[in-house]
């Protein structure tokens, strides 16, 4: 084994036994840092989940094209071979018009309002499977606008638009917490290391005068600060976790009623390991900060 | 090999420790540095580790120069240094084996090897029995000596020690002296400072003596 890497080992164990010889400063630390990632980690598990449940619903959106009321049978047919031979559209099915209002009686709540009518008030009407990016969805609901006895075009993603938009606003809201509390994280740590380079003033001035490298001192703050991000990391996914267990349990009764299976789903192991990387990474810029700003008090030279 | 030449020393303020001193010590040599309290031996002594770097003149520890030395390179000439401190800046939070062990923590040594050096050096101090004792339960006389061992265990070619028998006893001061006579009767160059002549009655030692930071004739 070379001397680096022993050297690295020795320290990793000896600051996690110092960690663990002052188990309540190193849980409160630990839980800090912890609660601090876990809000902005939260925020991010949801708008993740609810993003890729809007994916899904956009990548083939359906197309409502409403027909005039007095378009002809003859020209519902060279409607129907026109559609299909658009661009942009997958597949094109008919409903006509007195199809709807059957399928309208059909339903619980609406049968009595549609017992009521004199006369069939609903149009005939087109349902289009479509596929394609956005800037293709707005060209094809031009193109079908202008089409003869077209009437009233209705994208069902509409609101996956708009849903979309308030995930981007949700992002935003997510970047802006998470780099509040990632500056709070570098905070604690600088101040942890801090105290404890004041706890260890001996060590490193004996140590300083009997032949010990800057690296050498230096060494074991870094380590902890590394320590202290990764446990802070872990902490903040188990915090995540469980609460969605806690969600999970009240989204399943609410997505039943909408007849849906979803669920809030958990990072995969490549996000919780970047994660992780990133909180270590916090911690040793903290320790960093700390040690550069704070080992020069001690200066023999 | 020390050489000073020319060596001065002026503290901030304005106080002047050292002035034009000059004298080489050889590898093997046994030095005694003596002169009154303020006369410069601490001085005189923080210089060659570069604990203190010299305001005019030339300091010369091992062929190398001490007031031109680079910061990074003061740990590896400290590590051919044994350092004994008159406060002996112990470790109190760690047992007499890790305060001995820690200087073989800077160099890399395997637990294993270092284990067995820092046993041996705390045999020749007569500190093994007390292994796992911690340092505030170590009588006067055992303090310096595991100052003593801590300082040999890197086997450093030079012993510099400032005062280490300040706090002992007569019997105690010359089990302490007899430990620097078998160092150095192993080819170890040691230089001690003090101001108790009395330590000098069993060798006829080499003496630099200060006097108001210069040396008497």
């Amino acid at each position: 084994m070379s001397t680096w890497l022993r050297q690295q080992v020795q320290t990793l164990l000896l600051t996690l036994r110092r960690l663990a010889r002052d188990p309540v400063a190193t849980l409160l630390n630990v839980s800090v840092i912890g609660v601090a990632l876990a809000l902005p980690l939260g925020g991010y598990l949801v708008l993740q989940n609810v993003s890729s449940v809007s994916r899904q619903i956009t990548s083939n959106p359906q197309v409502s094209v409403f027909l005039a009321r007095d378009t002809e049978k003859s020209e519902i047919a060279a409607l129907e071979t026109r559609l299909k031979g658009t661009a942009g559209v997958r597949a094109a099915r008919f409903i006509s018009r007195e199809q709807a209002l059957e399928d309208l009686k059909k339903s619980d709540n609406l049968a009595d309002v549609v017992a009521t009518l004199r006369t069939n008030p609903l149009p005939d009407a087109f349902v289009l499977e479509t596929g394609g990016s956005a800037a293709d969805l707005a060209q094809l609901e031009a193109q079908l606008k202008s089409l003869p006895k077209v009437d009233h075009v209705q994208f069902d993603s509409a609101w996956v638009r708009r849903l979309e938009s308030l995930l981007d606003l949700g992002r935003t809201t997510v970047l802006i917490l998470a780099t509040l509390l990632a500056c709070g994280l570098v905070a604690v740590t600088f101040n942890t290391i801090r105290l404890q380079i004041l706890t260890q003033k001996d060590e490193i001035e004996v140590g300083r005068l009997i032949g010990a490298t800057d690296a050498f001192i230096r060494r074991p703050f870094f380590h902890l600060g590394l320590v202290q991000g990764i446990l802070g990391g872990l902490a903040a996914l188990a915090i995540v976790y469980g609460c969605m267990l806690i969600l999970n349990h009240s989204i399943l009764e609410l997505a039943r009623l909408y007849d849906s299976d979803f669920a809030l789903s958990f990072f995969d192991f490549n996000d919780s390991l970047a994660f992780l990387t990133f909180s270590a990474l916090l911690g040793w810029l903290g320790s960093y900060l700390s040690v550069s700003r704070h080992l020069h008090a001690f200066e023999p030279l | 090999m020390i050489s000073f030449s020319q060596v001065g020393k002026r503290y901030r303020g304005g106080h002047e420790a050292l002035r034009d001193l000059s004298f080489a010590i050889a590898d093997g040599d046994l030095v005694f540095i003596t002169g009154r309290s303020g006369a410069g031996k601490s001085t005189l002594l923080k210089l060659i580790p570069a604990i203190e770097r010299p305001t005019s003149g030339t300091v010369l520890v091992n062929g190398q120069n001490i007031g031109s030395m680079r910061r990074a390179a003061v740990p590896y000439l400290r590590r051919n240094l044994g350092l004994i401190f008159q406060d002996q800046k112990l470790l109190y939070d760690r047992n007499v084996f890790d305060n001995v062990m820690l200087p073989l923590a800077f160099t890399g040594h395997s637990h294993k090897d270092a284990a067995r050096r820092a046993r041996a050096a705390l045999d020749k101090v007569g500190l093994l029995a007390r292994e796992k004792a911690y340092p505030v339960t170590l009588s006067g006389g055992e303090q310096p000596r595991l100052c003593i061992a801590r300082a040999v265990v890197n086997r450093p070619g030079i012993l510099l020690a400032d005062e280490p028998t300040a706090s002992l006893d007569a019997t105690s001061a010359d089990e302490v002296m007899q430990m620097f006579h078998a160092f150095n009767q192993v080819g170890v160059t040691v230089v001690i400072a003090t101001h108790d002549e009395a330590l000098m009655r069993h060798a006829k030692p080499r003496v630099l003596a200060l006097s108001q930071g210069r040396l008497d004739a």
